[in-house]
């Protein structure tokens, strides 16, 4: 953008950029500093003073917490689904995009268009008979049960990330690659996928993000062995009453899991938006 | 494994026969004559025969509803007038 | 131009089977409870297009459909192009690249209810940062009792909420420009106005498919952070859809009605999101060029 105006002009452009960055970036830390800090504070202090940082600052709204053990459990079990969901949403989203980004078959754009209303069904309309379908099967308060139940607007949403990453990739790669003799899964496994890891990456992420943040189902399809952590976290909150400093550490902890997953993708994500014509 | 939850009745099985009969005589007739390149009609966007017969679908959803709300539960009425619909977006858009 | 083969519909099988599965058949489910009545222990009365006739006449439901699309439109017309707005200050490389990425996708992850808390907390008069200094400067605020304070709450919390996903898309798209569009403008002398107008925007509309929709989407089905923040209060001026839905089939077990009701409220989805699709891949297919080639 700088060689793109005259310097005084790209310049003045510049600050303006910065203080809009900055001033949202301020507007979505406010909220969360709020919550940390009242989760460092008394319950009689957050009710009689009201300060920007605690006066008396103490860690016992955490101890509350964690020397419950059912946390622990709230941590796995939300984990093991997120997982599970991301890897069969993958797994199976991957021969599709590819298959939506170089051939055109009978009905692929319907089909397509398919897969994306599922991701518009409001998951209030299924609640019901999801309960039903998953007991029918005996998997309700299983792991896989909620897996697969978040596959239904997260495969669909894999779909169409993984194929606006494919298409990006010349199609010159496969025909050469068939014409050296590969075959088509060892193709797709040595050549291919490599090639569209950013891609990947971007899909893996909103598939655990879509599915760490969706609570309904998956309280829905649980009882006690599977509970997720955000259901755990309102039943602890109900029980101790309105204890505020011990519901700020409770959603304190609920987004720990999700910044330390963006920590650590951070450079992927970058790289993956920057090569994908998504 | 027990179905019973589903509470099928006849009348929403021949529902979802029929739809399902559709969608399979809409395949049976691209592979026996292709529909070809999509068109353009007086919509002024491109269908081919896949998507009139959403188009005729979705709008026939709504025809039923709004006959059910305007004009009363006699709904044969409102079929007759989706299948003059379904023709028209067949022949037009 | 993409090879005409049916056998690719193997490489699609499993996506069908597994979206199938959690899709069809409760939808299906969904449509026998609606034209019967139910008293539980799985006994069923036939009771034909009775609810459908009952919900379409609902004060209720109109009511709440109402509120619901007017939520959707504001969110639209806000989050869209402040999105757009935010994508295009941030820095194209550098370490600010990510901060800003980390910063931004935080408020993404986490779970829908407790972003229900947190501004639950955070907009409170008494022991909220928000509300106190709002009362603190004189403004009568109180998002529990006034109508319009509800409302703006909502509104900003879906905006702290969902802004960061249009922008993270909206920057995906405009990485992907190459240095070289930008020297053509510059050459031909184009202003910033006409950069975005004719480089930036064409560029950015695939991935402005994509948030349009999510953000329709999910605007209109939204239930969690509602639900905890105002529970569709005061009155029912924020009881939207889904949370009337929710309230019906399980506060009530009206399966009945909330089945037919929920019928109407996917198709409506349907029509408003295949507008949306329809309008805006058309544009697709107008600019590509060799149109019509084989």
């Amino acid at each position: 953008m700088m060689n793109l105006l005259s310097t005084r002009h790209a310049a003045r452009q510049r600050s303006y950029a910065w203080m809009v960055l900055v001033a949202y970036i301020v507007f979505l830390m406010l909220p969360l500093y709020w919550l940390l800090m009242m989760s460092f504070k008394t319950n009689q202090e957050i009710l009689s003073t009201f300060s920007l940082w605690p006066q008396e600052f103490t860690l016992q709204n955490y101890v509350t917490i964690l020397s419950d053990s059912s946390w622990y459990s709230g941590y796995i079990n939300s984990m093991m689904y997120v997982v599970m969901n991301t890897l069969i949403s993958l797994a199976v989203a991957l021969p599709a995009a590819y298959a939506f980004s170089r051939y055109r078959f009978l009905g692929d754009k319907h089909l397509f268009f398919w897969l994306l209303t599922n991701r518009m069904a409001p998951p209030a309309v299924f609640v019901l008979p999801f309960f039903q379908l998953y007991s029918a099967f005996g998997l309700i308060d299983t792991h896989i049960a909620v897996a697969l139940a978040h596959c239904l607007f997260n495969v669909p949403l894999a779909v169409w990330i993984l194929e606006g990453f494919m298409s990006s990739v010349p199609r010159e790669i496969d025909e050469t690659a068939y014409i050296d003799g590969y075959s088509f899964p060892r193709f797709f496994t040595k050549i291919f996928t490599p090639l569209i890891a950013p891609g990947i990456g971007v899909a893996a992420f909103f598939c655990f993000m879509f599915s760490w943040v969706e609570l309904l189902i998956a309280r829905t399809l649980t009882v006690t062995d599977a509970k997720p952590i955000s259901a755990i976290m309102t039943r602890t909150v109900s029980a101790s009453g309105l204890d505020w400093g011990v519901l700020a550490a409770a959603g304190m902890l609920t987004v720990i899991p999700g910044a330390l997953v963006i920590y650590f993708v951070r450079n992927h994500i970058a790289k993956g938006f920057a090569l994908g014509r998504v | 494994m027990d179905l019973s939850w589903m509470a099928w009745t006849t009348p929403t099985a021949i529902f979802f026969a029929v739809i399902l009969c559709l969608i399979l005589s809409m395949c049976v007739w691209e592979w026996i004559s292709p529909g070809g390149q999509p068109r353009r009609g007086i919509l002024r966007f491109e269908t081919t025969r896949g998507d009139r017969l959403f188009v005729t679908l979705l709008g026939s959803a709504f025809i039923n509803l709004a006959w059910l709300a305007l004009v009363g539960p006699n709904l044969w009425w409102a079929l007759a007038v989706c299948i003059v619909f379904g023709v028209l977006v067949f022949v037009f858009v | 131009m993409k090879s005409w083969n049916n056998k690719a519909w193997f490489l699609v099988l499993p996506v069908l089977l597994l979206v199938a599965f959690s899709a069809i058949i409760p939808l299906m489910t969904v449509v026998n409870y609606s034209v019967q009545d139910s008293f539980g222990n799985n006994e069923f009365y036939w009771v034909g297009l009775e609810w459908f006739k009952e919900v379409l006449e609902s004060e209720r439901f109109h009511n709440a459909l109402m509120r619901n699309l007017l939520f959707s439109a504001i969110i639209l017309l806000i989050e869209i192009p402040l999105g757009i707005a935010i994508a295009l200050a941030m820095p194209r490389r550098g370490w600010g690249v990510s901060v800003c990425l980390v910063l931004m996708a935080l408020p993404l992850l986490i779970p829908w209810n407790v972003v229900g808390t947190i501004w639950q907390v955070f907009a409170r008069v008494d022991i909220g940062l928000l509300g106190y200094t709002l009362t603190q400067l004189g403004f009568d605020y109180n998002y529990t009792q006034d109508v319009v304070d509800a409302w703006i709450t909502l509104i900003v919390m879906d905006v702290w909420h969902w802004t960061s996903l249009v922008v993270l898309l909206c920057y995906s798209g405009l990485v992907s420009i190459p240095q070289a569009y930008y020297q053509a403008a510059r050459i031909d002398g184009a202003s910033r106005w006409a950069v975005f107008r004719y480089i930036q925007l064409p560029k950015m509309r695939r991935v402005l498919v994509i948030a349009v929709l999510l953000r329709f989407m999910d605007s209109f089905m939204i239930y969690t952070e509602p639900f905890v923040v105002t529970g569709g209060g005061p009155g029912n001026a924020t009881t939207f859809l889904s949370i009337d839905l929710v309230q019906m089939a399980i506060g009530q077990f009206d399966l009945g009605p909330a089945a037919a009701m929920s019928l109407i409220y996917f198709l409506i989805i349907l029509l408003v999101s295949w507008v949306f699709y329809t309008v805006m891949t058309q544009q697709d297919a107008d600019s590509a060029p060799g149109r019509g080639q084989p």
